[in-house]
């Protein structure tokens, strides 16, 4: 059977024979990751740069005079979508999904690695033509992360014109690399794992990544419908979301469309993206905690289900971004209900996560550092999504400060550090090196404290009801000056945290080449990955014999046993014994 | 270890800094204290768990962490039992949440069949109102009605819309203790009505009618702010509301017009302003083409509604009475010798029939840095710099460019546009905060290059 | 969005159906060995490009159901009108099902490894596909003939649009159905397009379905 001998012998994979092959045009999974991984990083550097701009811009007004208001409404435009879709999505999915999900299942490589290799290119793709929209006339867009229109199309936005329209057709070309990725994540871990690798038996990241895959192959259509009517509306003169407006005074063509109809779709995309994000980070933070506490994840079943839960109920909570936005405000009752019931399993998850440490044998290493500052941020963040998901707390609070920090907290921060604690413990793995610890540490605690520097006083002015998305605010009557205090305070957190970064990217660098030789399971970890016979695994990633799997992968300080973790590809025997209650 | 101190430190301090914060909710203005109370529930809730859940947190690393070799964790993969109960505590938590904030949307969304309609129309960037007048109702609209003369897209059929009490100023007042309903239309892209003091807050949407419902309940003048994205100019779209008693509202009422006396007012006469521009042509010359040895910028080719809306505003003391202001504080003793309305009309209308010929260029600079920076401006003054009127953005092509640039830092300074009722000064003076004498003198290069 | 939740209910039904079987009941720390269904010799050996295909599937009638979804939601506006569907796509739409009927006679073919059948029919499956397209192209133009432009109502719009996207997907395929035609040219054994016949007839019979289902929507509203 065709699966059979793509999974099983490693003569059937099409081995590069040239370093362009190996590197470049490689259809190796973990090159791919890698790609994937450094192209985000590499994009995201930029959402970063222009993060720091508008912090210096709302900072200190007038100082720096470093951007306009048209470039200040691109930069909170471009640093959202980079950072929600072409950082995060692309990295947990195209990264660390890659990277993964076959050596977690036990696979040579994923199911169809040419159509895997074609995924980064058309990414790769994607992130030059979102890039490319700096510097056409009129600049990139301005219309906000979501893309409302008509301000997205009309003259009085940054970039309505060319930015707009490179913007679409980028996240198109996004759709196109998620979905020909996202074929390989989901058939590769339902249809490529090895013998004994039954499904719950599958770490939690993989369960994460599959579940987050899912969500997004659904919901990118989504996105694309809505970009498809927009680009219609904006360049032959449609109207699907256009009303008859008088743009700055001319009457426009269009007549009779609806804006309301863009905003459902695109959260019922862009509310499922959370999740597509969420879902990797709870996974992988899971074998975070579960690995270097030494213990196994607490209520294994009931995450796995939380997972597919918070994954189905994730589809119909969309519009809980679009309480104030005209639409029936009587559809406020359905999704505050449901949006307070999607609460019940993500706080179990936390609850789990720490229940895991209960009793644990905490190993304080980078990763679990990381880890740690995660499950802090994701309460953080996660309570101040019940206030702005249940609708008359929201009224406030919407398009405030507020949302910023909380969004920030639970979407930026919290993911950020769950992609940091797995870059310091998957990093010995792919490279052969261990990632310096005290850089790390120090990158750690930085960051940590940095980002609670800059977003907790966030919520704080937006409970005063100082407004997101404003190139300056002058003087208000509204608010007292300490407001602009406490903003230059944040610019300059966010400046230290920013440069903290580059200190890890520094770090991924020298260790490459200085860093201290890695074991092969320097965490002593159960889980596949660690158990190749070479490091950093070669193409076909498991010699001649594809690993056996035995146990779960969470066999850690089973008692009776001799050591306190039992790979999943040991076989049972006097030493595991313990393992069977 | 540290991070277990640091995680007892971040709880201890956050709450801290919940209580010791100068920042939390403006003074309540309106009925919506029930939103105060359960964002106040809210809080309670979630910083129990916010704190329980990370002490224990800390507690579990400061006991559980490694500290020896030997050292092994216990073993347990699963217990329903205390599952259950987390599962059973969690919802009852989300109920506590939901339910009384259902509770007060359903209020939210049933507005009292008594209150007095209010529409707040929006548009980039700026607001305007509009009253139901005497019959209760307001006439009908249409967005592709909207022209220099029909700013507010009034239908001229509409019966109805005759007496609406049309209100072109970003301040609306209102009376207090009176349930308002507030019908928000935009004319052209997302906004959103906000007053902090209110609470509530509702996008406009183009192409349907959106509304919120209040009841002010404290004396005031509040900020009107938009808080939905609406373009580059977004954060410069502000308003005011003042909530009046009954008589300071009624006295406010009176002075306000129709649609129908909007509709018939006379344009201004150039004949009549003839006479009345000597005094004018001493400073700013008998053509209007300025002088710059008397600081007197050149005033022909300028829009009608820019030089009446400026003559206005030097005769109010809304420009010209800041004390930096050395050539504003010259012009406004000769606007005050206009005496009504009327006359500022029949000036604009004179300087309009005067010959335009384009102003001398005084100011260099780099032509194509300007273009770039244009770009923010060229959205409402337009590509030509031809000026916008649905903007209030006047003509500045052409015009004299050593003026544009002792206003661009002016504008900068706070010397204009600092008037607490010179919104659209305020607009100016927002945009321009990241401009510096280079780049203004850029900018104006380009303008010159057009 | 209810028509496009009623196809995710059923998309994610579906998976969680197939998870519940999967892991209910399951305690994976209290077993160990070499359990469940061996992937190398057990039943649910299905070939990876058809479950790709499955999960593609899924993802074009989210798409698809997300047009609808946005077409019953632009409906309710005042300004829609209501546009005669031209009757060439009644035509049309006997050259897909028949198109359909020849692919799976391919497919039959290419089980039993009748290489002429296979061949033959393929050819015949591709005609009556070119067919539909040309006759698709044809309504558009007798469309913006009678007036019935892209700007001029959403309704106008729609039509173009979800033509278009349906007519996007079929043009995948036919690169597909090309390329299986090509290699049958040079290559001897027939059980080698296999798979891309099998998967082609599926993926024919799925763009058949969402065409009688757009075609259904056009038709009565």
């Amino acid at each position: 059977m065709a699966h059979v001998a793509l999974a099983d012998k490693g003569q059937e994979l099409a081995h590069p024979k040239t370093w362009i092959g190996a590197y470049v045009w490689s259809q190796d999974h973990k090159v791919i990751g890698i790609q994937y991984i450094i192209t985000a990083t590499l994009v995201g550097l930029v959402a970063l740069a222009l993060s720091a701009m508008m912090r210096l811009q709302l900072g200190f007004p007038g100082v720096f005079d470093l951007i306009q208001p048209n470039e200040y409404y691109s930069a909170v435009t471009m640093h959202g979508m980079i950072m929600v879709v072409f950082m995060l999505t692309a990295f947990f999915l195209g990264g660390f999904g890659n990277l993964l999900i076959p050596l977690m299942c036990g696979a040579r490589d994923m199911a169809f690695p040419y159509m895997n290799m074609l995924s980064f290119w058309v990414y790769l793709a994607s992130v030059i033509v979102l890039c490319a929209s700096f510097f056409v006339p009129g600049g990139a867009t301005g219309a906000g992360w979501t893309l409302y229109p008509p301000q997205a199309i009309t003259e009085g936005s940054a970039g309505s014109g060319m930015g707009i329209i490179l913007m679409l057709v980028s996240l198109a070309l996004f759709i196109v690399a998620f979905t020909m990725g996202g074929l390989n994540y989901i058939t590769t871990a339902f249809q490529a794992r090895t013998r004994g690798m039954t499904l719950m038996r599958m770490p939690l990241s993989v369960w994460g990544i599959v579940m987050a895959t899912i969500l997004g192959l659904l919901a990118f259509p989504a996105l694309l419908v809505a970009a498809i009517m927009m680009l219609l509306d904006a360049l032959l003169g449609t109207s699907f979301f256009m009303p008859a407006i008088s743009d700055l005074g001319e009457v426009s063509s269009t007549t009779g469309g609806t804006p309301i109809l863009f905003q459902h779709l695109f959260w019922f995309f862009g509310h499922p993206e959370v999740y597509i994000v969420a879902l990797p980070m709870f996974g992988i933070a899971s074998d975070l905690i579960s690995t270097h506490a030494r213990k196994n994840i607490f209520g294994y079943r009931m995450m796995v289900w939380a997972i597919i839960a918070i994954g189905g109920l994730s589809f119909i909570v969309w519009a809980h971004h679009m309480y104030v936005s005209g639409m029936n405000p009587y559809f406020g009752f359905f999704f505050a209900t449901t949006t307070l019931i999607i609460a019940v399993p993500t706080a179990l998850k936390v609850y789990n996560w720490v229940l895991t440490l209960w009793q644990g044998n905490i190993h304080l290493n980078v990763p679990m550092l990381f880890a740690i500052g995660f499950i802090f941020t994701f309460i953080h963040g996660g309570i101040t999504g019940l206030f702005l998901g249940n609708v008359a707390v929201d009224v406030p609070l919407s398009d405030t400060y507020f949302v910023i920090g909380h969004f920030h907290m639970v979407m930026g921060v919290s993911p950020f550090l769950i992609v940091f604690g797995g870059m310091y413990h998957w990093y010995p793995k792919f490279t052969g090196r261990m990632l310096n610890d005290t850089m790390g540490k120090i990158h750690f605690w930085v960051t940590f404290l940095g980002t609670y520097a800059i977003y907790l006083p966030m919520h704080y002015i937006g409970i005063l009801g100082v407004p997101r998305r404003y190139f300056a605010y002058g003087s208000l009557d509204s608010f007292p000056d300490s407001v602009h205090v406490i903003n230059t305070s944040i610019t300059i957190a966010a400046l230290i945290v920013g440069t903290a970064q580059l200190l890890f990217i520094y770090n991924l660098v020298w260790s490459l080449f200085k860093g201290e030789k890695a074991s092969s399971n320097p965490w002593r970890a159960t889980t596949l990955e660690w158990q190749t016979p070479d490091t950093p695994p070669k193409h076909g990633n498991w010699g001649p014999e594809l690993p056996v799997v035995h146990r779960w992968a969470y066999s850690y300080s089973v008692p009776g046993a001799r050591e306190d973790f039992i790979p999943q590809t040991e076989e049972p025997s006097e030493n595991t014994k313990g393992d069977v209650h | 270890m540290a991070i277990a101190i640091i995680l007892i430190l971040l709880v201890v301090g956050s709450v801290i800094f919940h209580f010791m914060s100068p920042w939390y909710f403006t003074e309540l203005a309106s009925n919506w204290g029930d939103i105060d109370t359960t964002v106040t529930i809210t809080f309670i809730v979630c910083g129990i768990v916010f704190v329980l859940a990370n002490l224990f947190m800390a507690y579990c690393i400061i006991k559980f962490r490694n500290k020896s070799k030997d050292q092994r964790a216990a073993y347990e993969p699963e217990n329903k039992k205390l599952e259950s109960w987390l599962t059973i505590i969690t919802s009852i938590g989300v109920v506590a949440m939901l339910a009384p904030g259902l509770v007060v949307w359903a209020k939210f969304v049933s507005p009292p069949d008594d209150a007095m309609i209010v529409e707040a129309v929006g548009q980039q960037w700026q607001w305007t109102f509009r009253l139901p007048g005497e019959d209760g109702r307001l006439g009908t609209v249409d967005a592709r009605k909207i022209s220099f003369q029909n700013p507010f897209g009034m239908n001229e059929e509409d019966p109805y819309g005759q007496d609406d009490i049309l209100i072109p100023s970003s301040e609306l007042h209102i009376p207090i203790n009176r349930p308002i309903k507030f019908n928000l239309r935009s004319k052209d892209v997302l906004h959103n009505f906000t007053v902090p003091q209110f609470r509530v807050k509702m996008d406009l949407v183009p192409g349907m009618i959106t509304w919120q419902w209040l009841t002010p309940t404290k004396l005031g003048t509040y900020d009107i702010l938009c808080e939905e994205l609406c373009g580059i100019a977004h954060h410069a779209m502000r308003g005011k509301v003042v909530v009046d008693d009954d008589e300071q509202y009624k006295a406010w009422l009176s002075e306000q017009k129709t649609y129908a006396q909007f509709a018939s007012m006379q344009p201004g006469d150039a004949h009549a302003g003839k006479p009345l521009y000597q005094a004018c042509a001493a400073c700013h010359g008998l053509e209007g083409e300025g002088n710059q040895a008397l600081n007197a910028p050149k005033i022909s080719g300028q829009e009608t509604w820019y030089l009446e809306h400026q003559l206005s505003n030097f005769k109010h003391g809304l420009r010209g009475s800041n004390p930096e202001d050395t050539y504003g504080q010259q012009m406004a003793p000769m606007a005050a010798t206009l005496v009504d309305n009327a006359a500022i009309k029949n000036i604009a209308a004179y300087i309009q029939t005067l010959p335009d010929n384009p102003a001398p260029h005084t100011i260099n600079g780099d032509v194509d840095n300007g273009k770039d920076l244009y770009e923010t401006c060229g959205k409402c003054h337009g590509k030509q710099a031809q000026g916008k009127w649905a903007v209030n953005a006047p003509r500045i092509a052409g015009m004299s460019d050593w003026y544009l640039l002792t206003q661009l830092k002016n504008f900068k300074h706070g010397v204009r546009g600092n008037h607490p009722s010179d919104v659209r000064g305020k607009q100016m003076e927002l945009m321009v905060v990241s401009l510096n004498d280079e780049t203004m003198q850029d900018i104006i290069a380009y303008i010159n290059s057009l | 969005m209810t028509a496009t939740l009623i196809v995710l209910a059923v998309i994610m039904g579906g998976v969680v159906f197939w998870l519940i079987r999967q892991t209910l009941n399951v305690q994976p720390w209290a077993e160990e060995g070499p359990i469940g269904q061996d992937h190398a010799s057990g039943p649910f050996s299905v070939q990876p490009a058809k479950v790709g295909l499955i999960v593609f599937l899924a993802v074009a009638a989210s798409l698809f159901s997300l047009f609808v979804s946005a077409y019953f939601q632009r409906m309710e506006f005042g300004d829609w009108k209501i546009a005669p569907e031209p009757f060439v796509l009644w035509i049309n739409t006997a050259f897909l099902i028949l198109a359909s009927v020849f692919y799976q006679l391919a497919r039959n073919a290419v089980i039993k490894n009748q290489t002429a059948q296979v061949k033959s029919n393929l050819l015949i499956a591709g005609f009556f596909t070119f067919a539909f397209m040309g006759g698709q192209l044809w309504a558009w133009q007798e469309f913006h003939n009678s007036g019935y432009v892209l700007s001029g109502n959403p309704a106008n719009a729609f039509f173009y649009v979800l033509t278009a996207v349906h007519a996007a997907h079929i043009l995948g395929g036919l690169w597909v159905w090309s390329r299986t035609l090509f290699k049958l040219q040079s290559i001897v054994e027939t059980r080698k397009v296999r798979t891309s016949v099998e998967l082609c007839a599926i993926y024919w019979h799925f763009l058949l379905l969402i065409w009688l289902v757009l075609f259904a929507l056009l038709l009565s509203t």
